[in-house]
């Protein structure tokens, strides 16, 4: 079987696996949304929460991401599900790259949602020229943090307090994603005053990052996942 | 397992991690922390304007070279470490010791950068490009050395912490650009500027020197504390048993 087919395979199975619990649906999208309502309480106004809405929406992104990336690596260790995978010689690539756009694909859900919250909670808006910035910078950024969060992931996969372990190592990580996704939807949106040809050159970093992350992880999560010395 | 075998690990875990070396280089590094004192301290002027304020900087510039040095020397081994020509858990340990000592120096850094900035720029915290991936690198560490907590055989463990010293290698440069993209103000190393001169550059100077040293003698040490606990849990059990053989026998 070759790394693509590996990878179809992986990413569908994952996908059913979360059709079927819908942890994402039930647990993950109420948490991000109930994080949206509890910035605008802590931040009150409402001029306030429009100029740093960007900021939330991925923050918010972020820390949700964290459960669905332990989600992702929970499904595997039962039963030594990864183990098994990698013992009848399925190529750690194609496991990667799955997991990765099946957790790509999972977090672009939670950002239409968290933008709609945005749009309704704290009445952001954005303009014709703005909307393609802002699906491209999305796509940009959930590629690199699919990427980086099932290295990650993998990574912390059966060992003791990993709960706390993830956000240690993931969240530095993922932040030149949070600078750069911010600003570009922040001149998406038309707030913090960046303009547009600005947001753009944020989302070059971003494919950037993306990039840089999937080569390397492509070549790291194989020693990273595998138990055997 | 064989008595000569026990033998050995008994004297691994028994050694001393003092040599002839270490110990030259220990009395050297206290010489040269006194020589840093007396020069840092007494002999070097106060500044014109930041007056004493200045001498946290023979502090804070060493301990800064100091971290980086050891999160390079970390990288580097990690890598050594991953080469199948290289592979020895030597290069782990070497990894491991030299990221613990970099992030106690990393701390000092940030630490005597913040009380500096505090009186120099009012502040204790500026977001400039070079300080908060300082920041980055820190946590980073801290996280490296979590990893290099979690178990497993010492195989299993060199492995995975030497491919996340690798990965941050990988992610440090990107949030120093990022930052810096984000914040393009920062401020100037007061070096490179050539506001220190004389006796002041002298002081830094031998700062970063015996620093250094210190970071060797320390990394050295560090080394061997780390091999022997390796032996501990290779061998630890059996010689325990063979000593309560022992006792049994007289």
């Amino acid at each position: 079987m070759t790394s693509i087919e590996v990878t179809r395979l992986v990413a569908a199975k994952d996908l059913r696996i979360e059709l079927r619990s819908r942890i994402l649906i039930n647990q993950v999208l109420p948490f991000a949304a109930i994080v949206m309502v509890l910035f605008a309480f802590a931040l009150d106004k409402d001029d306030l929460l429009a100029r740093v809405a960007p900021g939330l929406i991925w923050l918010a992104t972020l820390f949700s991401m964290l459960f669905v990336v332990q989600r992702s690596f929970a499904v595997e260790a039962a039963d030594g599900a990864l183990d098994a995978l990698r013992t009848a010689g399925v190529p750690a690539r194609g496991i990667y790259f799955g997991k990765a756009i099946a957790l790509g694909l999972q977090l672009l859900v939670l950002e239409v949602l968290l933008f709609l919250a945005a749009f309704v909670l704290y009445n952001s808006r954005v303009g014709a020229d703005g909307v393609v910035l802002l699906i491209t910078s999305a796509l940009a950024a959930s590629c690199g943090l699919g990427l980086v969060g099932t290295l990650y992931g993998g990574l912390t996969t059966g060992t003791k307090g990993r709960e706390s372990l993830l956000p240690l190592l993931l969240l530095p990580v993922v932040a030149p994603v949070l600078i750069g996704v911010t600003r570009a939807t922040e001149a998406a949106l038309g707030v913090g005053g960046i303009s547009m040809h600005e947001g753009w050159a944020w989302v070059s970093l971003l494919v950037t990052y993306a990039l840089l992350f999937g080569i390397g992880g492509s070549i790291a999560f194989g020693p990273l996942v595998d138990d055997s010395v | 397992m064989s008595a000569t075998h026990t033998d050995t690990a008994a004297a691994v875990v028994r050694r001393p991690t003092g040599t002839r070396v270490t110990r030259a280089l220990g009395i050297a590094t206290l010489i040269g922390l006194g020589w840093f004192v007396t020069f840092g301290l007494f002999l070097s002027p106060d500044d014109a304007v930041q007056l004493a304020g200045v001498r946290i900087l023979y502090l804070h510039v060493p301990s800064a070279w100091l971290a980086y040095l050891a999160f390079i020397v970390t990288a580097i081994s990690s890598a050594a470490y991953l080469s199948k020509r290289t592979r020895s858990l030597t290069w782990d340990r070497l990894a491991g010791a030299s990221a613990e000592v970099g992030v106690l120096f990393m701390g000092i850094t940030l630490l005597t950068g913040s009380l500096w900035g505090r009186m120099s720029w009012g502040v204790y915290w500026v977001w400039d490009s070079r300080v908060t991936t300082t920041a980055f690198l820190f946590v980073t560490y801290l996280g490296y050395l979590a990893v290099r907590g979690l178990g497993g055989s010492h195989h299993q463990r060199a492995r995975r912490s030497a491919v996340v010293a690798l990965l941050s290698v990988l992610e440090i440069p990107l949030v120093h650009f990022s930052v810096e993209w984000w914040r393009p103000l920062h401020q100037q190393e007061s070096i490179a500027k050539g506001k220190l001169e004389g006796l002041m550059l002298f002081s830094l100077f031998i700062g970063v020197v015996v620093f250094t040293l210190l970071y060797v003698w320390l990394v050295m040490h560090r080394q061997r504390v780390l091999a022997m606990e390796d032996a501990l849990d290779d061998h630890g059990l059996e010689f325990a048993i063979a000593e309560r053989r022992e006792e049994a026998l007289f």
